[in-house]
């Protein structure tokens, strides 16, 4: 019998509510089939439901826990992340309460060596990064999947077993009434860094694993400083360590620090070495405030991942798919790409629209992302956590010259998540335009944001299917095209035009969007005629100078991978 | 841009000059000396390629 706890977590500053139990369906006789079952609801699993919903998918969520998770946990949310949490509605919550920012800083004995400012454009809607603690994230998160009728989550409902046929997945349960199976055509395993499903699969992660253990704490503060990255190499209370420092909304501070190589976690985590330690920091940047402390946690940096991430009719997404290393923001900013990469392709899996060949689109393409971001991220661990004596010396000396050389500042450079290009992916259509345009997202890319107005950008208006973007001179979208995309609609092919004009003689409305000034036609380097053909997930798959309208059941087919490849 | 012969003088005035360097870095502190004394002279050198090589004559009989 599965008993997870129904009393609210501690916390200083968070009140946990408990969802409760419910008796399933199945554990009332009735008889279910589920198309989607989605194990873990952590950001990514809520998300993964609420992307399906927002194809018209339903699923059912099945989470071990009564409550939201412990501790704040991911706190930065980058751009791409917000772009891609604003389609299913829940970013103008977010924004009540994070703390949006550009700036970080390394600093050096005292002196700050270097200064990093990501770039914010007045095309974007959103701050590069933006800082949230992960239980607000979940229960936003979940205000929306209530007001959601395609979603289900059943709470305190722990994976026991899984039989992945080629008919499909039956998922063993327990509960506190007792063991139970689902029946589903798909299951997606979004339970996180120890994944139950993972290991009943037998499926090992790899890659590395980096030695050294870091301490998160989380501490309630006044402290008059701007909402900045704050990294602290080699202070006199941490030798040879590096000290990160994060505002959180609520006069909540993050301190992130290394430990010494032999130090246990249990030792680190003692509240006598917390106190300590944490006092030293603040000591040392003459912050003089009382504090308390309100959650702690240790981790070790790894990078893994599993080398597909498709395996029967079994979906891994998020941290069960892979461990990335810690620097740069990179765990559920990733996580997110991922699930609104698979979302897409096993919603029209489901509807009919593709088969299964899209889904391994979605294992290539993301596992590719992963061994980027392992490949990338390498580089700042060789900085924020030398590896060897070697690079140690190295590090060491570039601290040493960063205080009279300027030089060695980009050594210093944060490498922060950021979209990827699926560059080589099979859904990009060949024999396009790709190579003539002299600006604007290339096929594999994410679409640029524009802004139309105060208040008013390019991905507000984004349809949940395939998008076409089409710009032109004329106060409309040309009638052939407009009868050819009806024609596809009226097939059941999910496609939407959106028309940016130029023409300046019409009133924007629903999908027809205004460029007043041509900036948006520079920016994708368009002219009258030119189209993007835009993935659900806003990556371009294929762009056109000028299109031919007749191509285009062709080339939506060629993006579900309809067509047999040449 | 750099001239490829020293003088006998100027060898021996930089073999002087960093004998007593590393000796006035002391024990502890000398590696680290001539590390950022390296990375320095790569920044002067201004060409990888070069300075790549440069480590691997530095490497041979060691």
């Amino acid at each position: 019998m599965h008993q997870p706890t129904t009393t609210p977590r501690p916390s200083i500053y968070y009140d946990y509510r408990i969802y409760p139990f419910e008796t399933a369906p199945e554990q009332r006789g009735e008889e279910r089939r589920h198309p989607i079952v989605i194990v873990g609801a952590g950001p990514i699993g809520l998300t993964t439901a609420l992307e399906l919903a927002r194809h018209g998918v339903a699923s059912v969520l099945v989470e071990s826990e009564c409550q939201v998770s412990e501790g704040s946990r991911a706190i930065v949310f980058t751009r791409r992340s917000m772009e891609i949490l604003q389609q299913i509605g829940v970013t103008d919550r977010m924004l009540e309460t994070a703390l949006p920012w550009r700036f970080g800083n390394s600093i050096y004995r005292g002196k700050r060596v270097f200064r990093m400012e990501a770039p914010q454009d007045d095309d974007d809607r959103f701050a590069p990064m933006n800082n949230l603690q992960q239980q607000y994230l979940e229960q936003y998160l979940i205000e929306r999947v209530q007001q959601e009728p395609l979603i289900e989550i059943r709470w305190g409902t722990k994976v026991t077993g899984i039989n992945n046929g080629d008919q499909g997945v039956r998922l063993d349960v327990d509960t506190p009434e007792g063991p139970y199976s689902l029946e589903a055509d798909w299951l997606i395993a979004a339970d996180g860094a120890r994944s139950v499903v993972r290991q009943l699969e037998g499926l090992r992660l790899e890659g590395d694993s980096y030695s050294g253990n870091f301490v998160i704490a989380d501490i309630r503060i006044d402290i008059d400083r701007p909402t900045e990255r704050l990294a602290f190499f080699d202070p006199d209370w941490n030798p040879g360590n590096t000290i990160l420092m994060h505002r959180e909304p609520g006069g909540i501070w993050r301190l992130d620090y290394q430990l010494p190589a032999d130090e246990a976690p249990e030792q680190a985590l003692a509240p006598e070495s917390l106190r300590k330690r944490i006092q030293a920091q603040l000591d040392m940047i003459g912050v003089n405030a009382p504090w308390e402390l309100d959650w702690s946690s240790v981790y070790s940096a790894r990078a893994l991942t599993l080398p597909d991430y498709l395996h029967g009719r079994v979906l891994f997404t998020g941290d069960a798919a892979h461990l990335l290393p810690i620097f740069g923001v990179r765990g559920a900013n990733t996580g997110f790409q991922d699930c609104q990469n698979l979302a897409w392709k096993l919603a029209y899996v489901v509807q009919g629209l593709a088969d299964r060949r899209l889904l391994e689109t979605y294992s290539h393409e993301r596992v590719a992302a992963a061994r980027e971001i392992i490949a990338e991220a390498g580089k700042s661990t060789r900085f924020m956590a030398p590896p060897s004596r070697g690079f140690r010396l190295l590090r060491d000396a570039t601290l040493s010259l960063s205080l009279s050389e300027s030089f060695v500042g980009p050594l210093f450079h944060w490498r922060t998540s950021r979209p990827h290009d699926y560059a080589d992916s099979p859904l990009n259509v060949p024999m396009d335009d790709n190579i003539a345009f002299g600006a604007g997202p290339a096929n594999g890319a994410p679409l640029q944001n524009l802004r139309f107005g105060e208040n008013d950008y390019l991905f507000d208006h984004l349809p949940a299917g395939f998008c076409l973007l089409y710009f032109t001179d004329a106060p409309t979208l040309p009638a052939e095209l407009a009868a050819q995309v009806e024609q596809l609609k009226a097939k059941g092919l999910p496609l939407d035009v959106l028309t940016i004009s130029r023409s300046g003689e019409h009133q924007p409305v629903g999908l027809q969007l205004a460029d007043h000034n041509g900036h948006c036609f520079n920016r994708y380097g368009a002219q009258s005629g030119s189209a993007y053909l835009v993935r659900p997930d806003q990556h371009v798959c294929g762009r056109w100078k000028q299109l031919d309208f007749d191509a285009l059941p062709r080339l939506l087919d060629r993006a579900l991978l309809k067509q047999e490849e040449s | 841009m750099t001239n490829p012969n020293l003088s006998i003088q100027d060898l021996e005035t930089v073999y002087d000059t960093l004998a007593e360097s590393i000796d006035a870095a002391g024990p502890e502190r000398e590696t680290l000396f001539l590390t950022k004394l390296t990375l320095l002279m790569a920044r002067e050198i201004g060409d990888a390629e070069r300075v790549l090589a440069l480590i691997a004559s530095a490497q041979k009989d060691l």
